[in-house]
């Protein structure tokens, strides 16, 4: 084809002609994007964003978010006649009187779990691999907001078809509102409509699931995307990578061709999630009561660890003022609000303590491999292992009903994990990235081994190595040093001004803990030292 | 900022001049200049095998096409209604639009990877500051605009601007008051304490049954019931802070943190809704007494007033003072001396409180 098609010539003349747009494709369309698999995380979450504003609004044609009582009279046997909110009756109806929409509902829930799933993991790619750094901090703050509001949104969504799970949910978060001092019980009023669990509280959560929370979403994600279009995607290193550079595959046509079949995977795999795998079977529950629940119900997995942190908390609460007030729970207070705090704060403030404790205010567009930055990776894992284990007590009664554990047993032991699985996470992974780091230095002074076994004239049997490719080489190259304060006392002994206040010696600590590289990379030396005996190249394993 | 390094075919078609040939058909019928192994990082594929591959790329988007028809004719075929009948039209629809789905991003995977060239182009990265000039120029300008505009100029200006803002930026919190009433001391009490509209003292009904609970038939020691408060069985705020458990003991089993008072015969009603956060504390284990919340696995030792063995809930489940009217039916003698389900600000400690009224008594 030598010329555009006569439509599409005409449509874009007509474009240009009024808004000269030309001028954009001409810099957009060959926009370079880098490859590696770990930057397709962020592209599932997404995607499951957009399928569940498509999904959504199916719903929302036939859901009722109202909680007057009505009488079930829809084609669900075993509910026939039984009294429930109009919210509940319309989501069996969705369920059972809508051609598609129980398939509809069920993608809605599974693309639900995707998308913060996804969000997480993107997370963690960004956070270990350094993309964070100078000049995308601002991308990542919005990425932390959208993480913070995804688990609002999921816990809206949640508690709208008013059965009794989704209302057991509502439930805690009514007695976490109230732990709250001084406003909580005000809160809980407002936001309630009254006393629990009221009239109101669906239709009010309706609106900020459909409509506020969404709207603030897509509103950050287009952010999001034009931050990550304007400053260029990061790469990992490698060989004709620079940090002036960005190699990889323009956005038109193998980009969007890939982006679109990524597009179509995702919503493939969640539709067939929701053909196959039954979630929330709302219709086994029945309506909501305060005065019931269902045992053994788990909240939606993103929720888990808040779960698994209100089991762990001990049973603490303080009267501030004694029989007239001042009512304290921390046994609720803290766990609902510390671990969540703590993460998202951390996440938050990370980018600005690592530029504080390097000094480093250079831009980053090449990132680290995890290993080449083994304080960050440990600090990483360690929040992960905090994480996990909280998670993994929100399920300790199927921990204790599966493994035959004792119930109080499991949290004992959440108890104590809790703070030690943290600092043993820390030490064991930073022992990995420097046993990792010794192979590559070993791999790039060395190279590799080839499975060729040489006899000496000596008799003394070696393995003959070979240099590394090209593109492993750059890759392993590319570990940049990480900066170091300078806080050394000059000639006569002073240190530079920012290094004498308890603060500052307390940074050029960490600074030097933080950036000191234990092992170095050493060049290779050419052909000579290519042959290593099968001795020597052991040490350091 | 986003311009190539790579040599790139920047000019569109020439206009064409009327009656000249179109430039497709090249005078001197040379290569088009379009040539795309001019570009650097761009590796064609072999002819050969993209051929292959638009074979199979083909079949998969007909594939696709297929289960798309498949999917609109299972619309019309499969209706929904029954557990059976909807279950075979989810897995009519989604099988397809899986299929449908699946088999597209497969297509166009096959025809990234294997018909569109190889890319590893170059593109030229800027650092993200502008340069000095230019925040130079805009420094001034905004300087000039702000001198010009006057507002560091006119101080009254300037105040009865940010005076006029303070009131209308407060206006929508204002607005939000009559999100709801204000909590008063409603979670001090619940309609046990309320009188019942004949006057009569209010009395224990079975969840569920909704039938009034004569103590001489609830008699088996080890025996628990879910109760609700006669008249407002289905009054979901009622129900929040008034759903009992009801427990049967043999008198040697009771005690000294049971108020013995409020029982009948062995009969205690301790408030369902846990002092945690405020789940229903429904499982009873028989041979321990023990009342464990499903939400926390807060443990409370029903045989000894409900106090706290394990987990987060901080307070004992408040009990209830019942006895029976003169048909022998189980009433509620009184409210809760103390707020049940979960602490907020106000509630202090209300046990201590509970307890000194009643030593002054
Ligand atoms: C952006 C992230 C979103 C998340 C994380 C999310 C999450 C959820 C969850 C977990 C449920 C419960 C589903 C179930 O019944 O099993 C739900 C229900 C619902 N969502 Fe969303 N949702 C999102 C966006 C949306 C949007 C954009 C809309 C509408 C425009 C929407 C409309 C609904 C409706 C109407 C229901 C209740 C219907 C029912 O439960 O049957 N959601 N949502
Ligand atoms: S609500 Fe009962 S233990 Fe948390």
């Amino acid at each position: 084809m030598d010329t555009p098609p006569k439509a599409i010539a005409g449509v874009s003349t007509f474009v240009d002609d009024r808004l000269g747009a030309g001028s954009f494709l001409k810099r957009n369309l060959r926009k370079m994007f880098p490859d590696h698999w770990s930057f397709l995380l962020g592209e599932i979450a997404l995607y499951s964003f957009v399928i569940l504003l498509l999904t959504g609004t199916f719903l929302t044609f036939w859901f009722r978010p109202t909680m007057g009582e009505v009488m079930y009279n829809g084609a669900y046997e075993p509910l026939k006649g039984v009294m429930m909110s109009e919210a509940y009756a319309s989501a069996l109806n969705i369920s059972f009187d809508v051609r598609g929409g129980l398939l509809i509902r069920q993608i809605h829930h599974w693309a639900a779990l995707l998308f913060i799933a996804g969000m997480v993991v993107h997370m963690l790619r960004v956070f270990f691999t350094g993309a964070y750094r100078k000049p995308r901090e601002l991308n990542w703050l919005i990425g932390i907001l959208l993480l913070s509001l995804a688990l609002f949104e999921g816990l809206t969504g949640y508690s709208l078809p008013d059965d009794l799970l989704s209302g057991a949910g509502l439930r805690i978060t009514q007695g976490v509102i109230l732990s709250i001092p001084l406003i909580g019980t005000y809160i809980q009023f407002f936001l309630f409509g009254g006393e629990y669990p009221g009239e109101d509280i669906i239709s009010r959560f309706f609106t900020l699931h459909i409509l506020l929370i969404p709207g603030i979403l897509l509103a950050l994600i287009t952010a999001h995307m034009i931050l990550m279009w304007v400053q260029k995607h990061t790469q990992m290193p490698g060989k004709g990578r620079t940090e002036r550079n960005v190699v990889g595959a323009p956005f038109y046509p193998a980009f969007m061709a890939k982006a679109g079949a990524y597009f179509l995977f995702t919503f493939g795999v969640l539709a067939l999630l929701g053909t196959f795998a039954q979630i929330n079977p709302i219709w086994l529950f029945g309506p909501y009561t305060p005065a019931d629940i269902s045992a053994g119900s788990q909240p939606d997995w993103y929720m888990g660890f808040l779960e698994g942190s209100l089991r762990l908390m001990p049973a603490w609460e303080i009267n501030l003022f004694g029989t007239s007030g001042g009512t304290i729970p921390l046994s609720v207070l803290i766990p609902a609000l510390l671990p969540l705090g703590l993460i998202m704060t951390g996440l938050a403030l990370y980018p600005f303590l690592e530029q504080w404790v390097t000094g480093d205010r250079r831009e980053h567009h090449i990132v680290d491999r995890p290993r080449n930055n083994p304080h960050r990776t440990s600090i990483g894992i360690s929040a992960m292992t905090f994480y996990g284990v909280l998670w993994l007590l929100g399920a300790n009664d199927e921990i204790s009903a599966n493994f035959h554990i004792g119930l109080y047993e499991t949290t004992i032991f959440g108890r104590v994990a809790v703070f030690l699985g943290p600092a043993i996470a820390y030490f064991v992974t930073y022992r990995i990235c420097l046993g990792l780091q010794r192979k590559d230095a070993e791999i790039v002074s060395h190279g590799v081994e080839s499975g060729v076994i040489k006899r000496m004239p000596n008799g003394e049997y070696i393995e003959v190595h070979t240099p590394p490719a090209d593109d492993i080489l750059a890759h392993m190259r590319g570990k940049k040093e990480i900066p170091v304060i300078e806080s050394a006392a000059d000639r006569e002994g002073i240190p530079p001004k920012g290094a004498r206040s308890l603060i500052g010696r307390l940074r050029a600590k960490m600074s030097k803990a933080y950036g000191t590289d234990r092992v170095p990379l050493e060049e290779g030396h050419g052909e000579e030292h290519v042959a290593v005996g099968a001795g020597e190249h052991k040490e350091g394993h | 900022m986003t311009d190539n390094t790579i040599d790139q075919p920047e000019d569109r078609v020439p206009k064409r001049v009327i009656g000249t040939p179109p430039p497709s058909e090249a005078i001197l019928k040379e290569e088009p200049a379009h040539k795309p192994e001019a570009l650097l990082g761009v590796k064609l594929q072999d002819p050969e095998s993209a051929r292959k591959a638009e074979r199979v790329v083909a079949l998969l988007f007909a594939i696709a096409f297929l289960a798309g028809v498949g999917f609109i004719a299972s619309y019309v075929i499969f209706q929904v209604g029954t557990l059976e009948k909807t279950s075979a039209s989810n897995f009519a629809l989604g099988g397809t639009l899986t299929l449908a789905l699946l088999a597209l991003a497969a297509g166009i995977t096959t025809w990234v990877r294997r018909i569109m060239p190889k890319y590893s182009m170059i593109q030229e990265r800027h650092p993200m500051a502008s340069d000095s000039e230019t925040r130079e120029s805009v420094k001034e300008t905004f300087l000039a605009g702000a001198n010009e505009s006057g507002f560091v100029k006119y101080k009254l200006l300037r105040r009865t601007l940010l005076l006029a803002a303070a009131p209308l930026g407060l206006a929508p919190i204002v607005l939000l008051r009559d999100l709801g009433p204000l909590p008063g001391t409603k979670l001090r009490h619940t309609v046990w304490g309320e009188p019942t509209k004949n006057g009569k003292p209010r009395r224990l009904i079975t969840e569920g049954t909704g039938q009034p609970i004569r103590a001489a038939d609830f008699n088996s020691p080890g025996g628990i019931l879910s109760v609700v408060p006669e008249g407002h069985e289905h009054d979901l705020n009622a129900l929040a802070k008034a759903t009992l458990i009801l427990l049967k003991f043999r008198p040697e089993e009771l005690k000294s943190g049971t108020n013995l008072n409020w029982t009948h015969d062995g009969i205690v009603a301790y408030s369902k809704i846990c002092t945690h956060v405020g789940c229903p504390a429904a499982l009873y284990e028989q041979t321990t007494h023990h009342i464990l919340c499903p939400c926390h696995q807060s443990t409370f030792d029903a045989a000894d007033g409900a106090k706290v063995v394990f987990g987060p809930a901080a307070r004992p489940l408040p009990q209830l003072p019942i006895g029976i009217d003169e048909e022998g039916y189980l009433v509620a003698k009184a409210d809760f001396n103390v707020p049940v389900g979960p602490s907020f600000w106000e509630r202090g400690d209300a046990e201590k409180e509970a307890r000194e009224k009643a030593e002054k008594a």
